[in-house]
């Protein structure tokens, strides 16, 4: 990346300047991809960008930054992303 | 446009320093899908400033330029006289201020700026306080709101920012909310293409703020246009056009949601049902939203 020689305090872009955010979660979205229908409103309104996007607008979730707010689950119209409390598995 | 059609790069990178289910950054996602890289971001005080996360590292894949709370339209102004001396005309340059940024001491240099013609995009994100600062009430707080400076509720009824707005009389100025990314696309492309000021407010629903579980700010964004509590409008030129729900609760086409049906959602409205109904400011809070719909019937309904 281009560094810039000025006498100010700038930043640089970063992935993950907080960390990873994904250690803040208390609920966990899971992603049944049998139900998804690919309408990509997930990924379009998840705040985080945490929803990546292939080719084929298969959608998946990045846990490393995720930080389990469940706006992705209660967007979903066809229940394709439930939450999960971390550390619990529902059958 | 179809959700597909957006282009897959994200300008705001993940790992930023938001709350979760944070609507500011819902609608930078939007707004930088639609503007692209070649753009110049003005971002004052505000929960941005802090979304940006810590020196010397940055979310934002794009130049931003920090400036005091009351500067984002001066800031802005700057940037644009200097890339119009340097003959850049292929950079956007957009502010990006929430509403206490822009209702209360930010009006002063907004207002300038859109008088001087400035060809920028200001565009404010309104989640009805002060967030940043621990959720204090700004001008937009409607009445009887909960914010830590009005514990018993608002005293005072919202300003209607769009009508002050609207009085400059600017080639492009909309309304809209992050609920609805292709009215937000479409607006912030628009007005990308026209030259001249050009103002956008998007409705934010901030979950701490508002006191609604996070997994609801996207609901709550809907549920405030379903109830007319906010509108979906674009006035090109003077021509003023309602978008959506908005167009056919104008029309009359559909009734609104009872203002109730928003509200009831939210912690900072509490106080108005327990212990008891408070039916007066219920009442007022759904008098204030006809009023503005009978006014807007007045201005922009064309018999
Ligand atoms: C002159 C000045 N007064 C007060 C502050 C403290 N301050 C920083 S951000 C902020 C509130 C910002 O509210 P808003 O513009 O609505 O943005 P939000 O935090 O809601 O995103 C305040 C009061 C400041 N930075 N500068
Ligand atoms: S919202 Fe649901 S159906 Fe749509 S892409 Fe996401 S997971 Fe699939
Ligand atoms: S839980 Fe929130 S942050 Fe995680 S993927 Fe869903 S919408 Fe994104
Ligand atoms: S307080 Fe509200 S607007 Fe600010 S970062 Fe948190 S969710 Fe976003
Ligand atoms: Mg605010």
């Amino acid at each position: 990346m281009k560094k810039y020689p000025v006498e100010t305090s700038l930043s640089y872009p970063k992935k993950g300047a907080m960390g990873k955010t994904g250690s803040w979660r208390v609920f966990k979205p899971i992603l049944d991809k049998k139900k998804c229908v690919k309408c990509l409103r997930c990924w379009i309104f998840c705040p985080e960008g945490s929803i990546h996007r292939e080719k084929d607008d298969s959608v998946s979730i990045d846990y490393d930054y995720c930080k389990g707010c469940g706006v992705c689950a209660n967007e979903c119209n066809v229940k394709a992303i439930i939450m999960e409390r971390e550390g619990e598995k529902k059958k | 446009m179809a959700l597909k059609d957006y282009p897959v790069d994200e300008c705001l990178l993940q790992g930023n320093a938001s709350c979760p289910g944070c609507p500011a950054t819902i609608g930078l996602r939007l707004v930088l899908k639609a503007l692209g890289k070649k753009t110049i971001m003005v971002v004052p005080a505000c929960c941005t400033a802090v979304i940006e996360s810590l020196y010397p590292h940055t979310s934002f894949d794009i130049p931003v330029m920090n400036i005091a709370f009351e500067a984002a339209a001066a800031g802005a102004s700057g940037v644009e006289a200097a890339l119009r001396q340097q003959g850049r005309t292929d950079i956007t340059v957009a502010a990006w201020a929430g509403d206490g940024g822009t209702y209360d001491i930010g009006i002063q240099a907004l207002s300038g700026a859109l008088e001087r013609r400035t060809n920028f995009i200001y565009i404010c994100y309104n989640n009805q306080i002060y967030s940043n600062t621990g959720i204090q009430r700004s001008g937009a707080t409607p009445y009887a709101a909960w914010t830590t400076t009005t514990v018993s509720g608002k005293n005072e009824f919202r300003k209607e920012m769009g009508e002050i707005i609207l009085a400059h009389h600017i080639p492009y100025a909309a309304q809209t909310c992050i609920s609805y990314p292709e009215d937000v696309i479409s607006k912030i492309t628009k007005a990308k293409n026209i030259p001249g000021p050009k103002y956008i407010e998007i409705l934010a629903p901030c979950p701490p703020g508002w006191r609604f579980s996070m997994d609801k700010t996207v609901e709550m964004g809907r549920l405030a246009v379903d109830s007319g509590a906010w509108s979906l409008w674009e006035c090109e030129n003077d021509v003023m056009t309602f978008n959506g729900k908005s167009k056919l609760i104008l029309e009359k086409k559909i009734p609104p949601k009872p203002v109730e049906e928003w509200i009831k959602y939210q912690g900072r409205f509490s106080h108005l049902f327990k212990p008891q109904r408070d039916e007066e400011r219920l009442k007022a809070i759904q008098k204030y939203i006809d009023d503005l719909w009978e006014r807007y019937r007045k201005c922009y309904l064309k018999p």
